[in-house]
């Protein structure tokens, strides 16, 4: 049996994608913070599917704790996907370091912390695969959340240098950018409607592009197109625009 | 942020701040994250404004299922789960939903709370009849249970109670034992109500009848009509192929109505059925059958988004039981006033309910009748004078479904709204959660 690892398990993006890899027959293992919910979801996906769930305390940021962490799993996860992130709030990490730390913390530093040691266990096996969550915020910053933007253009950059390392171990690295998808993180924001995934969407399509093996994906592909023009835009214009 | 928000036959609409939580101890957070009352939500099916409020918190994203007994069929799961989404879990064990209405995509929480009925009413009764337990979080923050012998005011007063007695958290009950994912489903002609009348009652052995039955039939046509009886297949009745896979269940890929279409007074699932054996297939006054449970149960759940053919201003159902004594004589008023005016759906849907013992429940012993109105000019009026009938032989409206009723029809008409009202009172002293149709019907300040 195949076993993938959740590292963020309770946000919606993360229990869809556990659904899809379970329906296909993977064991589950599920990591996060919360106990409790990490249970309600551990019990969901073992009445939904005759599979292997557990669940594991995890949190981004005690990096130290990592390392024994990936050693006491009861099972060598074939495939780790990283969810975990944390949006913050951007005025207020302008004003308070805290804030901005835990932005940068859990959504680059952590998630590289943990990562490492994940990449370094398959390439002496010559063997896994790595999912990450990262974020279109992280293409160009914006005066709205350059801090969480900033981070995942870290963690993108980091996925995308981990892949050109493990390509040659036969590692795929898949690095998905979901762009807008209707969770609880983005609740009662106004998101146009043709730009916006459900959680489910974005669990098949990281489920298929793992089986493909594909390198970067938007899981909506308008995305791609948006991202596109949004780079393209010169510095001096972008600047003056608010984003 | 407000939004338009409104239900399945999108009048009336409100303006909604609309919040949802995915855990249980982010419940109450979210209900004290309101300022002022709210009501909970599921996915919108019921068609009037049951679950809509300035302030609604819905349950779609609190839908684990808590655990799932393969061996005696009992499921815990949470309030916001969908029936489409527990059958594609029960079925391939061999289990199915006791009892299910028209759509299998209403959320559990949303079943208790309308206290749904299906095709078998007649023989299981309505769905809080197969509910162990009932979690819920009162007006006082208070996350307590009740069954049928723990606290039986409270399950009595959710049973049907539309939300008003707490948000529903967790729900434990029985599923029933199939063999297979398929019907054998008999279709009977009927010529007129009496006709009809004598199907139901010989049928009544039959788990599951409906009937369909034409609204513009006149005179010695008045109440042509087509029951449908079915059983759930043994699989010794399949064919070799589906023995094969007794308990399939198909991919769901589904057509979808776009946008609203210029309003008009058919009702698809219903001309489907009467077409198929009035004018095309069926030569003979009765025809057999074996089909898989999702065209027999779901006719319309094929067509997402098929309330968009009544056109923006949206539509009104309605839906009353008539008790069985006075059923005949008030049927033949109604469908005639209908068939008059040429106001209603073409065709609707008719059920003769069993007995059911219930505080606030819409299913009685007599025959129900469901119907489709288009909102258009006249229609509150004409659906006045239909009121004055359903109470002039002591019938009563589905809440449901209701969008408009006068409040003496319901008050009337539930003779048990009174020590409703008082046991919500007592749960939520506050009318911390509030509807709509609560204030529209005075059970609510």
């Amino acid at each position: 049996m195949k076993y993938i690892l959740i590292l963020g398990a309770t946000s919606d993006i993360a229990a869809a994608t556990a659904y899809e890899f379970a329906r296909n027959g993977f064991g589950i293992l599920l990591a996060g913070r919360a106990p409790e919910k990490l249970a309600v979801i551990e019990k969901d996906i073992s009445s939904r599917f005759e599979v292997p769930v557990s669940s594991h305390l995890f949190d981004a940021e005690d990096f130290a704790g990592h390392a024994s962490f990936f050693a006491k799993l009861p099972h060598r996860p074939d495939v780790t996907l990283c969810a975990f992130g944390y949006l913050g709030e951007q005025e207020k990490g302008q004003n308070e370091w805290e804030e901005a730390q835990r932005i940068i913390q859990v959504n680059y530093t952590g998630a590289v912390s943990v990562l490492n040691i994940v990449a370094n266990s398959y390439a002496e096996q010559e063997y896994g695969a790595i999912i990450g969550i990262s974020s279109v915020a992280g293409e160009r910053g914006r005066q709205s959340n350059y801090l969480y933007g900033s981070a995942k253009a870290g963690f993108t950059a980091y996925l995308s240098g981990l892949r050109n390392r493990l390509a040659k171990k036969g590692i795929p690295v898949l690095t998905v950018k979901p762009g807008f998808v209707r969770t609880r993180m983005t609740e009662g924001l106004p998101l146009p409607k043709p730009l916006t995934a459900e959680p489910e969407q974005v669990g098949k399509a990281i489920y298929k592009a793992f089986r493909s093996k594909e390198d970067v994906i938007y899981t909506l592909p308008v995305w791609k197109l948006i991202m596109q023009n949004i780079r393209m835009i010169p510095e001096g214009i972008f600047k003056k625009m608010n984003l | 942020m407000r939004k338009k928000l409104a239900n399945w036959g999108n009048y009336p609409v409100a303006e909604a701040e609309v919040r949802s939580f995915q855990f249980r101890d982010e419940l109450e957070k979210a209900i004290n994250s309101f300022s002022g009352n709210l009501i909970a939500r599921g996915n919108g099916r019921c068609y009037g404004d049951a679950s809509l409020a300035a302030n609604v918190l819905s349950t779609l994203k609190y839908n684990h299922i808590h655990s799932f007994d393969v061996e005696k069929g009992i499921v815990c799961c949470e309030a916001g789960v969908t029936l489409d989404d527990l059958l594609k879990v029960i079925v391939p064990k061999g289990w199915f939903l006791p009892v299910t209405p028209g759509t299998k995509f209403i959320t559990v929480g949303g079943a208790v709370a309308s206290d749904v009925h299906g095709k078998n009413h007649h023989k299981d009764g309505s769905f809080s009849s197969h509910v162990h337990e009932i979690e819920l979080l009162n007006g006082e923050s208070e996350l307590i249970k009740c069954s049928p012998g723990h606290q039986p005011d409270l399950f009595a007063a959710t049973c049907g109670g539309m939300g008003l007695t707490g948000v529903i958290s967790r729900v434990t009950f029985q599923l029933k034992k199939i063999e297979s994912s398929y019907i054998t489903q008999k279709s009977i002609k009927a010529r007129n109500l009496d006709e009809i009348f004598d199907l139901f009652e010989a049928n009544e052995s039959y788990t599951y009848t409906v009937a369909w039955i034409d609204c513009l039939g006149k005179g010695k046509d008045l109440g042509r009509s087509v029951l449908l009886a079915g059983e759930h297949a043994g699989s010794e009745e399949l064919n070799e192929k589906q023995k094969k896979n007794p308990l399939y269940i198909p991919d769901g890929r589904k057509l979808s109505i776009p946008f609203n279409l210029p309003a008009i007074t058919l009702n698809p699932l219903s001309i489907k059925a009467f077409n198929f054996a009035y004018y095309n297939k069926q030569l003979s006054r009765e025809a057999d059958g074996l089909v898989h449970y999702e065209p027999f149960f779901y006719p319309l759940d094929s067509i997402l988004h098929w309330n968009r053919m009544y056109g923006s201003r949206g539509f009104l159902q309605y839906q009353f039981v008539l008790p069985v004594e006075k059923s005949r004589e008030g049927l033949i008023r109604i469908l005639e006033k209908i068939s008059d005016k040429k106001k209603g759906s073409f065709l609707a849907v008719l059920k003769l309910f069993g007995e059911q013992e219930s505080l606030i429940s819409f299913p009685k012993r007599g025959y129900t009748l469901a119907l489709d109105f288009p909102v258009q000019d006249g229609i509150f009026e004409f659906l006045n004078e239909l009121d004055e009938i359903v109470m002039q032989f002591e019938g009563r409206i589905y809440l449901s479904k209701d969008a408009r009723m006068q409040q003496e029809l319901f008050w009337k008409g539930y003779p048990n709204a009174e020590k409703f009202q008082q046991i919500v009172n007592k749960y939520n002293p506050e009318a911390k959660f509030n509807s709509m149709l609560a204030r529209r019907l005075s059970i609510l300040p």
